[in-house]
């Protein structure tokens, strides 16, 4: 199972990647920042970046006002 | 009948007053004088900038909220010949280097909130203003007569002048005074035209449209000071627009100390915007429209009065759509030098119904709060009707937020029974009905029928359908999405209770440019505790009113991020931009100030503003109160439409067991938790901002920020 930003989770499956996640979570805003187990990961490697098993994963949508 | 002619108009003007003076260069961001305008009596004047004013309340709204403590009384009521709008940039407002400096802040007494509202806009009219010499322009009084005010910063005259013969609507009178007052085509673009229109005269939610003048598309664009029915007070007093011309301006004309450190910060979110908008944002294709589906997708779009955050249908009225029928490719920058250019338009509309039906104009827009409230959150999902509403709010001078939210409140009332054909005088106000939804603001514009109740705003409403109808007083209350008097804008916030508070614990009332925390709060779990929550509900209002004294526009700061922002401690903040702020105000003023320093230039005006309020007989905890429809789920429709989130909450969060209990008795239980959540928010976010526990800012707090005159003092003793 993945856990992420403390309050989500996502079922773990082999390959499992970083875009799967927010897919998973419909998360689809354009600024996101990706953290899995505190690294960073850029938004070019998303797609090739795979998530291990139990990983604490931070999704931060970083608009700060409307 | 033939229409009057420019000339026909000209000849038709008589004036009343008129003040020369000698144009002043701009010194360090700042003109040094504001130019008050009184329309009862016809003098003009000018006033100093003292010292202690840009040292306490630095420019724009600070500027603006300062003169208007001194103009009024706290019985001054908002069609009181004593109230004003005043008008001002901001020491950084028309600096080219930077994007979005041509903001304009308008303060006024309310007609909806009958206390202290600002509300900002783009457009020319500003930084034109300061650069023609006045770093503020106050306007008290009420003429007798139709009357413009024309403030000429090239040969350095104001005038009053009486004008029976142009339109009041603004896509016409800003296209008349921009032809009459422009030396030719070429020179329009030193005209800036502040009007509102027919819809301003009859409602409470009047909008100012200021303009710029699109070079490329050869029309006199608008954007709106929206919020707090500030348009219904300008024709109030009679006026039909306010013109200011001045010619000549340049990348140096705020006389900066240091014009290389915003060469510096200038070309570097140039370049941002450039490389990054199109995996961003995308702003320069769709504007702030990109967010529909965004809202949609994390249930946050208001739907059918704020019930629900999400529907199927959203696709239809999402960017994608936008962006077919914004005009591309064309520069749509509302000030000179902004390069993120979002202020996107329908070309070639063919207007459908009304007074104008049949006429091809450009639509300035829509934004996402206009497709989110005229669409969504009425139930409409066809582009075409919210282009129309769109096109008749601006011109009309008519707010769309707020006539999206009471028109959505009309609907509710209306399928619950509240309201019927009989009481909306033959309007079937249903979700959806999007041919009601146009008549009705026809009919508010005009001030007919039942458009002249729901122009009165979503509060006076309230107690109207319960004098007169007999409707449930807190069954309105509920659902009546509106704080402080100012209709909600168009967001919901059930699910994020540090936005519940950015909406309520708010100098104005109901709108979202003191702070957005949704995705903070809700998505990122980032702020989890009332400290936190209380900490985030200090700095970010703090840091957006420093926008309002400066002349700026938030959307640079966090709608474009640099590439390497997601590496920094506090991405949320944009700490890049933060310093180009620093770097911008140190460098036109040449006063060297820091991080710390913006924050406490706000606080000082915030709570000045909040004594401003407590003034005018607001300003107290109860004013902070929210409808329980932005807190939670009000009926037993909504609960189950999102059941299992519900029930999760409250085993998890209350401690309950809902398996056995009645979807009523779940409404009931979830809501007293929530509320008790509020009312423990409020407490955290006074005490974070050196409040006491009705929300009064303490003698202590005045002290430290170097607020104490003595005015303000005897408020805060009165409320202690």
């Amino acid at each position: 199972m993945i856990r992420v930003n403390g309050q989500y989770d996502v079922e773990w499956r082999p390959g499992l990647t970083v875009q799967d996640v927010l897919n998973a979570l419909k998360f689809t805003f354009r600024m996101i920042v990706v953290k899995v187990n505190g690294q960073v990961v850029l938004r070019p490697d998303w797609a090739a970046t795979q998530v291990p098993d139990g990983a604490e994963v931070q999704a931060l949508h970083l608009i700060s006002g409307g | 009948m033939t229409q009057p002619t420019i000339q026909d108009m000209q000849l038709a003007h008589k004036t009343r007053a008129e003040f020369t003076y000698a144009v002043p260069k701009v010194h360090r961001g700042y003109a040094g004088h504001t130019l008050y305008v009184n329309l009862s009596d016809n003098t003009i004047e000018s006033r100093p900038v003292t010292a202690e004013m840009k040292r306490i309340f630095v420019g724009g709204k600070g500027f603006g909220l300062w003169r208007l403590w001194h103009a009024v009384t706290p019985q001054t009521t908002w069609n009181d010949p004593a109230n004003e709008i005043v008008i001002a940039s901001g020491p950084i407002g028309g600096t080219a280097l930077y994007p979005g400096t041509g903001k304009s802040l308008v303060v006024s007494i309310s007609p909806l909130t009958k206390s202290v509202v600002d509300s900002n806009v783009g457009g020319y009219f500003g930084p034109l203003l300061k650069f023609a010499g006045w770093d503020a322009l106050e306007i008290q009084g009420k003429a007798t007569a139709e009357v413009i005010i024309v403030i000429d910063g090239d040969t350095g005259r104001v005038t009053i002048e009486e004008a029976p013969r142009e339109a009041v609507d603004t896509h016409l009178i800003t296209e008349q005074l921009t032809a009459m007052y422009a030396r030719d085509e070429k020179d329009r673009r030193n005209v800036s035209v502040v009007s509102a229109g027919q819809g301003s005269e009859h409602t409470r939610i009047g909008c100012l449209n200021v303009s710029w003048y699109d070079v490329r598309r050869g029309k006199a664009r608008v954007k709106q000071a929206g919020r707090g029915g500030i348009g219904t007070v300008l024709r109030d007093k009679g006026i039909k627009g306010i013109v200011v011309r001045f010619t000549g301006m340049k990348a140096d004309s705020n006389d900066p100390a240091n014009i290389q450190r915003i060469r510096v910060v200038g070309q570097n979110i140039n370049r941002e915007i450039v490389e990054l908008d199109d995996e961003q944002n995308r702003m320069r294709r769709v504007g702030t429209a990109h967010l529909v589906e965004i809202m949609n997708d994390y249930d946050l779009l208001p739907v059918h009065n704020y019930r629900y955050g999400a529907h199927p249908d959203a696709a239809k009225i999402a960017s994608p759509v936008w962006d077919a029928l914004f005009t591309q490719g064309s520069p749509d920058g509302c000030f000179y030098g902004c390069t993120m250019a979002c202020s996107k338009g329908v070309d070639g509309y063919r207007v459908k119904t009304g007074p104008y039906a049949g006429e091809c104009v450009t639509v300035d827009g829509p934004e996402y709060e206009t497709v989110a409230g005229v669409g969504a959150n009425l139930g409409i999902f066809e582009p075409e009707p919210i282009i129309e509403m769109n096109f008749y709010c601006d011109t009309y001078g008519i707010d769309t937020i707020s006539f999206a939210t009471l028109t959505a409140f009309v609907m509710e009332c209306y399928e619950a029974g509240v309201l019927d054909q009989e009481k909306t005088g033959g309007l079937a106000l249903r979700f959806g009905n999007a041919d009601a939804a146009i008549e009705l603001l026809h009919q508010m514009a005009a001030g007919r029928g039942f458009g002249r109740i729901a122009g009165l705003g979503v509060r006076a409403m309230k107690d109207y359908f319960v004098e007169h109808f007999g409707a449930d007083h807190g069954f309105l209350q509920d659902i009546g999405m509106e704080n402080k008097g100012l209709e909600y804008s168009e967001y919901v916030t059930k699910e994020s209770l540090a936005q519940q508070g950015g909406y309520g614990l708010t100098n104005k009332g109901a709108q979202h440019d003191e702070a957005w925390l949704i995705f903070m709060d809700m998505v990122n779990n980032q702020i989890p505790t009332f400290a936190d929550k209380a900490e985030a509900l200090h700095y970010f209002p703090m840091w957006r009113t420093w926008f309002g004294l400066n002349g700026l526009c938030k959307l640079p700061w966090n709608d474009i991020e640099p590439a390497d922002n997601a590496l920094t401690a506090e991405p949320a903040k944009v700490p890049e931009h933060v310093h180009n702020y620093v770097e911008l105000f140190s460098g036109i003023t040449g006063q060297e100030v820091t991080q710390e320093d913006l924050i406490t230039m706000s606080e000082r005006v915030y709570n000045f503003q909040r004594v401003f309020n407590l003034r005018m007989g607001f300003g107290t905890r109860e004013h902070d109160r929210i409808p329980y429809r932005s807190t939670g789920p009000v009926t037993v429709e909504e609960y189950e439409s999102r059941s299992e989130r519900y029930d999760k909450q409250l085993r998890e969060q209350v401690g309950i067991d809902p398996a056995a209990m009645t979807t009523r008795d779940k409404v009931a239980a979830l809501r007293q938790y929530r509320e008790g959540q509020y009312e423990m928010l409020v407490d955290a976010v006074y005490a974070r901002r050196g409040w006491n526990a009705n929300g009064v800012p303490t003698l202590e707090k005045l002290v430290e920020l170097g607020i104490d005159f003595p005015e303000v003092v005897e408020v805060v003793k009165a409320n202690g």
